[in-house]
């Protein structure tokens, strides 16, 4: 009995040191997540205008004569991927690679670029051609090495070596919520499809008079932009800007989604080792009682063979 | 004069959102107003000095460098890798940044990528002094 005893003395405290690790951790994650959200936050607004901007540009365009701007015959396609440093996050990494394997299907012929160090190791583990590992770590990349991942994007985009850029990240819905994405970023046609897709739906309930048109019809002739000095030139320049920007508001909210996710992982951990923690204590005070018991019907039994 | 709804945003926020009456910024190809009622309308922006009337009649001045400037469908927006107004400008910082970017591209043997992140430190810089005098 005194060995059962000691070995639940044992495991309590081994849980508990655990359950210091994960609680820990889960007060880290918060006091940083109330930091990443104020960023995510901030930049969301700038986000969604740049998207909405390049959405009304893709949907409106009827020139074709940038490269960023016609469809692409090269079907490769390079997956910008966000994900996180460290594991110990729930299925915050695991989530998102599984979002972008069905995104790719069953065509593996494409290339990546990750940020984050798991997204490193995993491509790396599937053998899966990495454009550049310089943008390891997702918690010290900047603006300013947006914008430099954004043009190394560009420069291959225009040799050819991909035909589709997509950027894959964890969006942040909520503390408890964060759900992984894919969205195509060039060339612009891909914007299109998704954004008729997008207002087809919500459109049905309105005017509708947009709804039937597809990729190919544009919508009416009032939505023609001027684009000055000529549309190749303001593409060369926007695009790259864009793609920055773009980059930048999926690193803001995938760092904010990821520290959610390692504080909520931590919390139900914390919990889950009070549980543990309870249970045990029942079984090591019943093996105590158990023991005392047998060692007073001992003494007992000993004093009556004397007496 | 009429005004327009106006959103000009960078990476760190949206800095403003309202009517203006006129917007004026440094393109890729030169000095460009917004007035209301401009045609769908998109282009680059440059480095420069922009400011901005709003539908009070007020103008503030701003340090405007690079992104994309649209119209659409009467709403203007202007996305600017960094748009700093006059006033939030901090001048010393700015004539630091300029004199460390003049001291580099004083240096010999600068690779390609260093003389050209130098020249534009400097022009960053030399914009927002501009600006702020």
């Amino acid at each position: 009995m005194a060995a059962n005893m000691k070995a639940v003395k044992l495991r309590i405290k081994s849980v508990q040191s655990t359950m210091q690790i994960t609680k820990a951790m889960e007060l880290v994650a918060s006091s940083k997540l109330r930091r990443a959200k104020e960023r995510s936050d901030q930049c969301r607004p700038y986000f969604r205008e740049l998207h909405q901007t390049l959405v009304d540009i893709a949907e409106g365009n009827t020139d074709f004569s940038s490269a960023y701007a016609k469809p692409s015959s090269n079907e490769r396609c390079c997956y910008v991927v966000i994900a996180g440093d460290r594991g110990l996050a729930g299925g915050y990494n695991s989530n998102l690679f599984k979002k972008l394997e069905a995104a790719a299907g069953d065509n593996r012929d494409y290339v990546v670029l990750p940020i984050g160090k798991k997204a490193v190791e995993y491509f790396q583990r599937k053998k899966i051609e990495i454009l550049t590992e310089e943008f390891a770590t997702v918690a010290n990349i900047s603006v300013a090495d947006c914008f430099e991942i954004a043009r190394l994007l560009c420069r291959e985009y225009r040799e050819g070596r991909f035909g589709h850029i997509e950027l894959c990240y964890t969006e942040f819905v909520s503390m408890l919520s964060q759900r992984p994405e894919v969205y195509p970023m060039l060339p612009l046609t891909d914007l299109e499809s998704v954004s008729s897709d997008a207002s087809g739906a919500d459109v049905s309930d309105g005017a509708g008079q947009d709804a039937g048109s597809g990729n190919g019809q544009k919508k009416s002739v009032h939505d023609l932009i001027l684009y000055e000095p000529d549309s190749s030139e303001v593409f060369d320049a926007i695009v790259p800007e864009y793609l920055g920007g773009f980059i930048y508001g999926g690193i803001c909210d995938a760092v904010a989604s990821e520290l959610a996710a390692r504080r909520n992982a931590m919390e139900a951990a914390t919990s889950n080792a009070e549980e543990m923690i309870e249970k045990l204590n029942l079984s090591y005070n019943r093996a105590r009682q158990s023991s005392i018991t047998t060692e007073i019907t001992e003494i007992v039994a000993g004093a009556e063979g004397v007496g | 004069m009429s005004s327009f709804p106006l959103k000009i945003g960078t990476p760190d926020g949206l800095l403003f959102e309202g009517d203006a009456e006129r917007v004026v910024c440094r393109t890729i190809t030169g000095d460009l107003a917004i007035l209301a009622g401009h045609c769908n309308y998109c282009t680059a922006i440059g480095m420069g000095e922009a400011h901005v009337v709003f539908g009070d009649g007020t103008t503030r001045y701003a340090a405007c460098i690079g992104g994309m400037l649209s119209v659409m469908n009467g709403t203007c927006r202007v996305l600017a890798t960094t748009w700093e107004w006059k006033e939030d400008i901090d001048k010393n910082r700015a004539e630091d940044a300029k004199r460390r970017a003049e001291e580099r591209l004083a240096r010999q043997g600068l690779t390609d990528q260093e003389y050209a992140n130098a020249t534009a430190k400097l022009q960053r810089a030399l914009v927002r002094l501009s600006v702020k005098q």
